[in-house]
């Protein structure tokens, strides 16, 4: 390669290295959700190979088992709410950068309800709560594409002993990755 | 297991066509009577000459009444006498034993089964009031015994009887990936269940279609909720519809044509009625709520439904069309599930007050609507209507387990359908059977 290209080459690769270190810092932000930097980077950062290195400051597939806001994979609602509790904001922002970093990740939002109540309505309140959790994802810069809402209602209980301390449990939201 | 190889194992138990469980048994339900009617008319049924092989008719019969909560049955042992036919009646006798209604019968052996004639009698009146002979095969005894449940309880209360007919449940087992769903067929005595669907994913919502030989469910085997249309007898079935989100409560038509049901694909759960020989969708409800449970008008114009618009769920009407939707549950904070008798006078709900849930009914049959509570609680669901209207089944739930029970439509009388094992949810009463 001659000198201008390989300057132009430098130049584009400090230009990536910046904009992936913003990247980095901006999942530190807890509080507000960076709606800014994850359009605009996306369009900086250099694609990323389907498991192959990771830029640094990215999410590789592994960190989604040793990472620990991302290890989070359950969102738990109050009873007939699908308002999104402030305790999982940070949950939202490291799973909507995985999203980012990972184009090829596929999340499925699994909702579910307490049992009391209508079945058919509950699968309704199952499907608004992942919406909920999809919506935040997106505000937190998580492409939609990449989502999937699927609604349980109250089909699949992870207790079933009754009670507000097995209903608490019930009323909740997984995050499933179906591709890494 | 990877969700590959579970979709692949829930695909091995669909494989496998419907099949009787244990028809020789006496079914993985208990009936259990809680409550009584001092109102019930008292009928002698006496034990039926000659033998109708396995099955005892006559005991049946007895058991069938009684459950209806609108007669007192007169115990088999201690009958002073037991005629069979009408030449050996002695009407004293039962005049003095207090009864109302005499029941007598006999069977005789006709080619691979039997032919068995019964004689109904009004004690007071001395006099007969019906005398019919019904000849299957021996297979086919149950069925015979209900229908002759039917032709009494019709005969003296002028109500068809809906004991020749059959229930569709839910089973479940299990928490997490042990869980293990089941689709269910018996007869409304608990008699003979058959499964219909095996599965490792959900299973919802059945409801029958006016022949009484498909129903219509929800599974979730293929990852998100779906509804398909199965026949009974030879196991075969379509998926109707899959689209994205919700695909869910599935309810046939009274001409069997159209089928209504929940569908949030536009955004939030509608109501659409589909064409069954087209597959055509009209969208009958366009609200930002949840709209779900359609439940046809016995005219077909029009739906019942349960909707959270007004805030929390309650019960609206619609025409099929669709138009603008009515509110009609104005009692109680939480109204769901609703079921329409036959001839649209009453619907029965899920009711819903603090955490307690109960089955109510709303008669619209006189000037103003009223209501009626039909159950305990604390978590009762799913009410469902026999074709008849004179009777009520629901799921209720019992520490970890889910049972069923049947009510009377005056509330008075109550039947507890327990499951040997595990719960049981979401009943459906089928249409009346034909021959």
């Amino acid at each position: 390669m001659n000198a201008s290209a390989s300057r132009i080459a430098r130049t584009l690769l400090l230009a990536a290295l910046a904009s992936a270190i913003a990247v980095g810092c901006s999942k530190k932000v807890k509080e507000t959700p960076p709606t800014d930097s994850g359009p605009s980077t996306g369009t900086t950062t250099t694609p990323v190979d389907d498991g192959g290195a990771t830029r640094p400051g990215a999410y590789g597939p592994n960190d989604l088992d040793t990472d620990a806001c991302l290890r989070n994979r359950v969102v738990y609602f109050d009873l007939d709410q699908d308002a999104l509790k402030p305790e999982f904001q940070a949950a939202m922002a490291c799973h909507a950068k995985y999203l980012r970093d990972r184009p090829t990740a596929r999340l499925r939002l699994e909702g579910n309800a307490d049992e009391r109540g209508s079945r058919e309505y509950n699968l309704g309140l199952g499907e608004r709560r992942g919406n909920a959790v999809s919506s935040a994802l997106q505000a937190n810069g998580g492409s939609a594409s990449q989502q999937t809402v699927v609604s349980y209602g109250e089909e699949r209980p992870v207790c079933n002993e009754g009670g507000e301390s097995c209903w608490s449990q019930n009323r909740r939201v997984e995050l499933v990755y179906s591709a890494k | 297991m990877t969700p590959i190889a579970r979709r692949l194992l829930a695909s091995l138990f669909l494989l496998l066509p419907a099949f009787a469980v244990s028809a020789q048994s006496r079914g993985g339900l208990e009936i259990d009577i809680v409550g009584g009617n001092a109102a019930a008319l008292p009928i002698a049924v006496v034990p039926f000459g000659g033998s109708t092989g396995e099955t005892d008719v006559d005991d049946i019969v007895r058991a069938d009444l009684a459950r209806s909560g609108q007669f007192r049955t007169l115990a088999e042992a201690g009958l002073p006498e037991r005629p069979t036919q009408g030449s050996e009646v002695a009407y004293p006798t039962w005049r003095m034993l207090k009864q109302d209604f005499l029941l007598v019968g006999r069977s005789v052996p006709s080619g691979d089964g039997y032919r068995v004639e019964y004689e109904l009698f009004d004690v007071a009146k001395q006099q007969r009031l019906l005398g019919f002979a019904l000849t299957a095969p021996a297979s086919a005894m149950r069925d015979v015994a209900h229908q002759i449940s039917d032709a009494v309880y019709e005969k003296i209360l002028g109500v068809p009887g809906a004991f020749w007919t059959r229930i569709a449940y839910v089973t479940s087992s299990g928490l997490g990936r042990s869980a293990r769903y089941a689709l269910m067929v018996a007869d409304s005595d608990g008699f003979g269940p058959r499964t219909v669907v095996n599965s490792t994913e959900p299973l919802m919502s059945p409801s029958w279609a006016p022949d009484g030989r498909r129903l219509a469910y929800v599974s979730f085997e293929g990852g998100n909720s779906a509804v398909y249309i199965q026949d009974i007898a030879s196991g075969s079935r379509e998926k109707v519809a899959s689209f994205r989100g919700i695909n869910g409560a599935p309810n046939f038509s009274p001409d069997g044509n159209r089928l209504a049901l929940t569908l949030s694909k536009g955004g939030n759960p509608d109501i659409y009625v589909m064409d069954l020989g087209s597959r055509h969708l009209t969208q009958v409800t366009n609200h930002f709520g949840i709209d779900t449970e359609p439940t046809w008008s016995p005219d077909g114009a029009g739906l019942v439904f349960t909707s959270d618009r007004g805030g929390r769920p309650q019960i609206y009407q619609v025409p099929a069309s669709g138009g603008s939707a009515t509110r009609i549950s104005f009692e109680g904070t939480y109204n769901a599930s609703p079921s329409v008798s036959f001839d649209g006078k009453k619907i029965a709900v899920a009711q819903g007050a603090g955490n307690t849930y109960r089955i109510a009914l709303l008669d619209r049959s006189l000037g103003s609507p009223r209501w009626s509570l039909l159950s305990p609680g604390s978590l009762d669901e799913s009410p469902s209507f026999a074709p008849n209207g004179a009777m009520v089944l629901y799921a209720a739930r019992e520490g970890r387990r889910g049972v069923l029970y049947a009510v009377s439509a005056d509330g008075r009388v109550r039947q507890r359908l327990v499951l040997a094992e595990g719960d049981v949810r979401e009943p459906a009463w089928s249409p009346y059977r034909k021959r």
